[in-house]
């Protein structure tokens, strides 16, 4: 099987050397090192988009997630309604939606960054709602008893005591959605945003060097969420490092 | 408030349920300022029921609570008067594991009673002194034994300065040799003449510091007197079988 493998790859390598044009994007010459620069810009929307984004989902996902933590059934089913719609609606329509159908139906109209962060941030915060709800749920009971022994209030129960638990604890999940997030930004190309993915393929309508671009366009990703990645844990070492 | 001698709790014909099952029966109780209460009685009696009802951790179905004159219901502002004289140590102490102990100590006093920080973290250390650990003030909980963070929760529980203590088994998650550490410290509350319920089988404390035995079964309160009556003359069968089972134990 390996060995089968390791002979698909070399063919596939054989096969396309003669294929591979490199220069479009070797830094080396004024027209690659152009190229390169155009692509990487793009780097700077997919992060801002990925992280508005997620800044505002994690908000709306808290503030979702704790009427399904009530006792009262009215709260919990909103919660429930909210999560259930939301999760169900592709990411790509969701985009579409916003985009083109929102300021007919409100007269609205959003540029193309914030239909991005709004379709990404709404489609996100049901998954971030789920999260939170869970994470909050795994803080003893004992914690919410001795809270209200000293009497504090339900806002201060949660800032002090139950939140600071809860986000350690779902710091990794957290770390996945921002990660989920960064990839799920490639589909606002549809409308336009000038992030990676869209500079890629604005680059392969002039250059017709699809093989290459989209190329160094899966290692500009790779590097990106790799980067993210070890960001993530290192928070979260830190993190632990201070406390349970 | 008037009259000292008034009861500062008073039970009165108190039920509570849990679903079907009927965890406290009409249970009376008064407790007078200052009265130390141990309240005793196997597993499942209800003892925790009848201490959590007091702080309204659970909510009575009928009869009446009150609390230093004040009828403990759903209205928050009651609530808060009462919890704000009652306060309460777990047997599974329940401090913030997140925060040190001087932060376990002050976040009530900062965020409840409005101290500036430097009045809280005063309090905090005096209150630390008293239960003989104000050299662990910048430990997390989880750095100490489990003697010393239940001598932290009471620490927690007098920073609000409440009237009256509130204990559910205080020493029963704690290996043997730390029990007397905690005993003392309790002890030493009760000649201070803190109004104390504490729920323990730690019948050697009870005779030393009670000045009310109460031994529940099935939820309802068998036998109340003082220590040196129902010990030596215990008038129902029930508990004469649960001192031999506790003393042989
Ligand atoms: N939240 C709850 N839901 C359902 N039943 C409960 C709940 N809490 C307590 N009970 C039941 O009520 C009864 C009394 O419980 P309680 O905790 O007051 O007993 P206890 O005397 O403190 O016992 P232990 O010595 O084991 O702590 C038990 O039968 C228990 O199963
Ligand atoms: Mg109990």
């Amino acid at each position: 099987m390996k060995r089968l493998t390791i002979c698909a790859a070399l063919m596939l390598l054989a096969g396309c050397s003669g294929n591979w044009g490199w220069y479009v994007v070797d830094p080396t010459t004024p027209k690659g090192l152009i190229n390169l620069k155009f692509m990487l810009n793009g780097m700077y929307y997919t992060i801002l988009l990925s992280v508005t984004a997620i800044s505002i989902s994690v908000v709306v996902g808290l503030l979702v997630a704790l009427p399904g933590l009530s006792p009262k059934k009215g709260w919990r089913r909103f919660n429930r309604t909210y999560v259930e719609i939301v999760r169900a609606v592709p990411i790509l329509v969701l985009i579409l939606w916003v985009y083109y159908g929102l300021p007919t139906l409100t007269g609205i109209t959003l540029n193309v960054f914030w239909a991005g962060v709004l379709a990404l941030a709404l489609s996100d915060s049901a998954f971030q709602a789920e999260i939170f709800r869970a994470g909050i749920q795994s803080v003893a009971k004992g914690q919410y008893e001795a809270s209200q022994s000293i009497s504090l209030s339900y806002r201060d129960t949660m800032r002090f005591v139950i939140l600071p638990q809860a986000i350690r604890r779902i710091l990794p999940a957290l770390g996945n959605q921002l990660v989920y997030m960064m990839k799920m930004s490639s589909l606002v190309s549809v409308i336009g945003m000038q992030e990676l993915t869209r500079k890629a393929n604005e680059l392969i309508v002039s250059e017709y060097r699809p093989l290459e671009i989209y190329t160094v366009l899966v290692l500009e990703y790779l590097v990106l969420i790799l980067i993210v990645s070890a960001g993530v844990r290192w928070v979260e070492r830190r993190l632990q490092a201070s406390e349970i | 408030m008037s009259d000292p001698r008034a009861p500062i709790i008073s039970m009165r014909n108190v039920s509570k349920f849990f679903d079907d099952f009927q965890a406290l029966r009409d249970v009376n109780l008064d407790v007078r300022l200052g009265e130390r209460v141990v309240i005793c009685g196997p597993s499942g009696s209800g003892k925790s029921t009848l201490i959590r009802c007091i702080n309204r951790l659970e909510a009575h179905e009928t009869g009446e609570i009150i609390v230093d004159g004040t009828v403990l219901t759903d209205n928050p502002k009651n609530l808060d008067k009462i919890r704000g004289n009652v306060g309460m140590v777990f047997q599974q102490f329940n401090l913030f594991p997140h925060l040190t102990v001087i932060d376990n100590l002050t976040l009530g006093p900062r965020r409840v009673l409005g101290l500036s920080d430097a009045d809280a973290k005063a309090r905090a250390m005096k209150y630390l002194e008293r239960v003989q650990i104000p050299d662990q003030a910048d430990k997390f909980p989880r750095q100490l034994s489990g003697g010393q963070q239940q001598r932290v929760a009471i620490a927690r529980s007098l920073c609000m300065e409440p009237r009256i203590l509130l204990f559910d088994e205080p020493t029963s998650a704690l290996d043997p040799e730390m029990i007397a550490e905690v005993l003392e410290v309790m002890t030493e509350l009760a000649a201070s003449g803190m109004t104390m319920i504490v729920v323990t089988h730690e019948m050697g404390f009870a005779r030393r510091v009670a000045d009310t035995m109460v031994f529940m079964d099935k939820g309802e309160i068998v036998e109340i007197g003082a220590p040196e009556d129902v010990f030596t003359a215990p008038k129902s069968k029930r508990f004469g079988t649960f001192l031999q089972q506790i003393l042989n134990h």
